[in-house]
């Protein structure tokens, strides 16, 4: 039993998500506390500030229905912890980790705290077992690797779920049989629909039992989605690092997260930065997406994969453009390329893996492979420029290259993005060559001499 | 010491009643795990002061101890080849997964000592006290405090001591004395000491095409490396710590990724230095202090890590400082600011911002030490603008502070040409200053037609116009069609392009192209040169501009950087032969009409 106090009648003031308490006990900052109101319910909070006089409870939880008089403060004399064991796996929990699929209570091997604490960078194993996902435009194009944090960038209406399931249902190492692999999810201010479609698709594979499911769902505390993803996350760091599983994480929709924060830093009164985000937006977004990787000496991996919905499709709004800078790399799903009927829509060029480098070529996946990947890169990317030219004084104005560009174009979107069953590496590399075989030599510059005979004209 | 008792604390800020005196920015020890944190403001018997670690736990009535001193670090021959935090305590043990908070100094490390100071000599600040060999062989010397001088009384004979065993005494001329070991104590914020400026007529070599070709930083200069997420700032910032020309690298990773750092430890010390051909990792101090690591240190940790590059300097070493990134310190500075209550400026961050980032970039230098020597400061560092907004106050503050400015580009990053520097909107105030190096360099090579004293900036200028016509030509044929270009602008276009491709696209993976040495750059430049040249000539006297785009020659010139072999010195020469012997054999084609 751990320790705890219970003070009533200590409530001296409730502005929003703040509750003031007369300090009558000698805890902590940081501790955590469960506020019981009059009401019946309960409510997790922390404590934010202390001085001689007062506490500073920030509730984690909606702070209506309370009152100064009954209110009656549990103190925990510690910060939020989570109590864990194996159990947990095949188990549903609601946004701060209770129980709700009717099942009976978790088994407790070791509790720990949610906040985490920072791994250090020495201890970290560099990242790069290639991970295969089955999916043209990540294996070829944006290699994931085991430790790694990858997002979706995603936008509402965009098949991010279908694609995140996709990826949870493949995603093995090259070569190895039925590995001891894990996934927890954790569903951040989800609508129902979408957290019932990952049970189901969990259900349909079999991985259910392999899975941790946090939901918090539309209709619940937004505040409490602050919580959420650190419960889901406590939950894989002891699944990888204790229990020594390949750990894959789905946090889903981090937006709603960000939004969450917003809305309590206002009422806490911090003052806003950027589109009325707090300014530590930075950090704090970090102690979650940090929560990554592999260590030395350890056999279990947490590989991340969060999706925001970027809105209005903007890249460049705060919640997509500092999670790019923390994360290593981003999947960018196109509006484009979803009305054109490709399925992944996934957007090449903004796409982007930072531990790619890492987990393939010699070694790993093919000697080629790095190449190939750069040479397809460079003729997208003039195929896109070739685009716009056309669109603006059409094909007819287009010199001959420009129009082989748009030809390659076309068959890169249709042949190798689009795909309607999982692909092995080798056969998206094979589309990869077939298509670069289209382009004249000298067009092909980041291939060696070696691979355009092997490769280009061997086969022309 | 002071004692002060915390009276109300609220994340990493807290205010103590202070029972003693405190100075403003003294270091101060806070609770039973001796918590780091640092006095920012005195009012009457009160302290505001912010802590480097994790608050969780503390509350009113907890212990303050003042330390006596300002925030500082002890420099000294333990730090080569390591990893620090933020405030410089060593990362080294492996062995702890987690960064805990409250960690103690470590236990002090054994060096072999050499004296080279007598007794009764007369010693100044920052003169050499002797050497020592540290754990990777490597030769260090260890200095006097540049704040100590006087005569020497005591020193001791050769022999393996701790770094903080007290090897010397001195007395000052008002009769007082002070006990020298072989590391010294000295606070972050303040600039360590220096004989004088000197100005910089030297590059450092970075190894990279567009930068030391292009737009070079010299030796104590500084640079900025803006660019949105996904550009490839971590990436050439690795690239120049492996490849840069200085004699120490200290490397801060400030509010970036865990497992970066991960990817620096794995591969440094596999790495050999371009130069010693030791192990990279004995000439680099790195200091991490990841996204997820307390903001507070982040904001210590350039100020810890620039005061170890001038530690380096003040022995005569040439130091190299890569700061990634600046634009996480700026928060870090932001996000403290805001809990003290300061007004927000611009964006949000603290009025003082401009002069904070003019002060850090001073601090960049090359000079003449104390000692007499020379050494220098290089600082280059990257900034991450929101959503790559290059007018936003840090990039825009930082870029009245550099010389040197290499903005990334999305586009190129997006089709994966790097290193992704845009050459239209980076430049370089060093370059003139450099001219007479880089005509060292191109007098070493083989003559090219009638010498002239300034090629280098000849053709760097020819290619710098270059592209800005590929720019002006390119909005052009965005109107009216690229088949409607006229010969002679399809060719600038298709020239600019093998500028891209072949000289500045450098690809960090290849074995080959990781590292371009002046003289190879200085080759290649020729050799593009020559082919544009050639190409304007035979356009000139009729040959079609399909001829000559579809030219052999063409592919091994785009291909020189993976496919030439730095000592490959004969290469240029034959390339150059068949580039004559092809351009010879272009026949004018009877339909085009000459333009010359």
């Amino acid at each position: 039993m751990r320790p705890s106090l219970l003070v009533s009648g200590a409530a001296s003031r409730i502005d929003g998500p703040l509750l003031f308490l007369r300090r009558t006990l000698n805890v902590g900052l940081n501790h955590a506390v469960s506020v019981h109101g009059g009401d019946g319910r309960t409510r997790l909070g922390r404590i934010a500030a202390i001085d001689e006089e007062f506490l500073t409870v920030e509730l984690l939880e909606s702070g209506a229905g309370l009152a100064l008089a009954d209110t009656v403060v549990r103190f925990h004399l510690e910060p939020l912890h989570f109590g864990l064991s194996t159990g947990i796996l095949g188990r549903v929990f609601d946004g701060v980790g209770r129980v709700i699929d009717g099942g009976p209570p978790i088994p407790i091997h070791r509790s720990f705290q949610i906040d985490g604490l920072p791994l250090n960078p020495v201890a970290r194993a560099r990242p790069h077992d290639f991970i295969e996902t089955g999916i043209s435009a990540v294996d070829l194009m944006n290699s994931l690797v085991r430790g790694q944090k990858l997002p979706i960038f995603s936008g509402g209406g965009l098949p991010h779920d279908r694609l995140a399931v996709q990826i949870a249902n493949h995603a093995r190492l090259r070569g190895a049989e039925s590995q001891d692999f894990a996934i927890v999810f954790a569903g951040i201010g989800v609508p129902h629909a979408s957290a019932d479609y990952f049970r189901r698709s969990f259900e349909a594979s079999g991985v259910l039992e392999r899975a941790a499911l946090f939901l918090n769902l539309a209709s619940d505390s937004s505040t409490q989605r602050l919580l959420t993803p650190r419960f889901a996350l406590t939950a894989a760091e002891y699944l990888a690092f204790v229990e020594g599983k390949h750990v894959l994480v789905i946090l889903t929709d981090m937006t709603n997260y960000c939004e969450a924060l917003r809305e309590v830093s206002g009422a806490k009164g911090d003052v806003p930065g950027r589109k009325g985000f707090p300014g530590y937006l930075y950090s704090d977004l970090a102690t979650l997406y940090e929560r990554a990787g592999c260590l030395h000496g350890l056999a279990g991996t947490l590989t991340q994969l969060s999706i925001l919905t970027m809105p209005s499709d903007d890249i460049g709004h705060p919640i997509p453009d500092l999670t790019g800078y923390i994360t290593e790399g981003q999947i960018v799903l196109s509006r484009e390329l979803d009305r054109a009927g490709i399925y992944p829509p996934i957007s090449v060029l903004p796409s982007l893996s930072r531990l790619m480098k890492d987990g393939i070529g010699r070694g790993s996946t093919d000697t080629d492979h790095p190449a190939l990947a750069s040479q397809l890169y460079a003729a997208y990317a003039k195929a896109t420029q070739a685009r716009v030219l056309a669109s603006v004084v059409g094909e007819e104005g287009l010199l001959e290259i420009d129009r082989k560009y748009l030809a390659f174009g076309a068959g890169f979107e249709q042949e190798l993005v689009s795909q309607t069953s999982a692909r092995t590496l080798e056969a998206s590399m094979e589309i990869g060559w077939r298509l670069l075989r289209a382009l004249p030599k000298v067009e092909l510059s980041r291939l060696s001499d070696a691979q355009i005979a092997q490769y280009i004209e061997a086969q022309r | 010491m002071s004692v002060a008792h915390i009276s109300w604390i609220s994340g990493p800020v807290l205010r103590a009643r202070a029972l003693g005196p405190f100075r403003l920015r003294e270091a101060v020890h806070v609770g039973s795990r001796g918590l780091l944190g640092e006095v920012i403001r005195i009012q009457g018997d009160e302290i505001v002061a912010q802590v480097y670690e994790d608050t969780t736990g503390l509350r009113p009535g907890v212990a303050v101890t003042g330390s006596g001193f300002l925030l500082g670090i002890t420099l000294g021959p333990a730090l080569l080849g390591r990893i620090f935090d933020g405030l410089l305590r060593p990362r080294a043990d492996a062995s702890t997964h987690y960064v805990e908070p409250g960690m103690k100094a470590e236990a002090p490390l054994e060096f072999d000592f050499t004296p080279r100071l007598r007794a009764g000599e007369y010693a100044r600040g920052g003169s050499v006290l002797g050497e020592v060999v540290n754990h990777a062989g490597t030769r260090q010397s260890c200095l006097v405090p540049p704040d100590a001088e006087g005569e020497v009384l005591t020193i001791q004979a050769p022999g393996r001591y701790p770094d903080n065993l007290p090897l010397s005494t001195l007395r000052a001329v008002d009769g007082s004395s002070r006990a020298i070991a072989m590391s010294h104590f000295w606070p972050v914020r303040e600039p360590r000491p220096v004989a004088k400026w000197l100005p910089s007529d030297e590059p450092l070599v970075t190894g990279q095409r567009i930068l030391d070709s292009l737009f070079p930083v010299a030796l104590g200069g500084k640079a900025a490396i803006p660019g949105g997420f996904g550009t490839g700032k971590t990436v050439l910032l690795e690239a120049l710590a492996k490849s840069c020309s200085a004699d120490v690298i200290v490397y801060v990773g400030c509010g970036e990724r865990g497992n970066e750092m991960a990817g620096v430890l794995d591969e440094f010390p596999r790495l050999a230095d371009p130069r010693t051909g030791r192990p990279l990792m004995e000439r680099t101090v790195i200091i991490a202090n990841t996204s997820n690591m307390p903001v507070a240190a982040r904001e210590a940790s350039i100020y810890s890590a620039v005061t170890v590059a001038e530690y380096f300097r003040d022995q005569g070493l040439q130091v190299a400082l890569l700061v990634d990134s600046t634009s996480r310190w700026a928060e870090a500075l932001r996000e403290v600011s805001v809990r003290f209550g300061e007004l927000p400026s611009e964006g949000g961050y603290p009025p003082y911002l401009s002069s904070r980032i003019a002060e850090f970039y001073e601090r960049a230098a090359k000079v003449t030490t104390l000692a007499g020597s020379t050494g220098s400061v290089t600082v280059l560092g990257s900034i991450s603008p929101p959503s790559g907004d290059f007018s936003e106050p840090v990039t825009s503050h930082t870029k009245r502070q550099v010389r040197s400015f290499w903005a990334l580009d999305v586009k190129r990053a997006q089709s994966r040409f790097f290193p992704a520097i845009n050459p239209l909107q980076s430049y370089s105030e060093d370059s003139l200053d450099l001219e007479s190096w880089w005509a060292k360099v191109y007098a070493d090579l083989p003559p090219d037609g009638p010498a002239a004293g300034d090629e280098w900036l000849a053709l760097r200028r020819r290619f710098l116009t270059l592209l800005d016509e590929q720019a002006r030509l390119e909005r052009m044929a965005r109107i009216i069609g690229k088949d409607a270009l006229p010969a002679r602008q399809q060719l600038i276009l298709f020239c600019a392009e093998l500028v891209n491709e072949g000289f500045l696209r450098q690809s960090a993976f290849s074995e080959t192209d990781l590292y371009c040495g002046p003289q190879r750059q200085a080759r290649m430049m020729r050799s593009l040169a020559r082919f544009i040249e050639e190409a304007e000539a035979a356009l000139a006297r009729g040959v079609s501009y399909e001829a000559i785009a579809a030219m052999a020659i063409v592919r091994p010139l785009e291909r020189m950087g993976e496919d030439i072999t730095e000592s490959n010195v004969q290469a240029f020469a034959d390339l150059a032969q068949r580039m004559d012997s092809e351009f010879a054999g272009l026949t004018p084609s009877p339909g085009a009409k000459r333009e010359a």
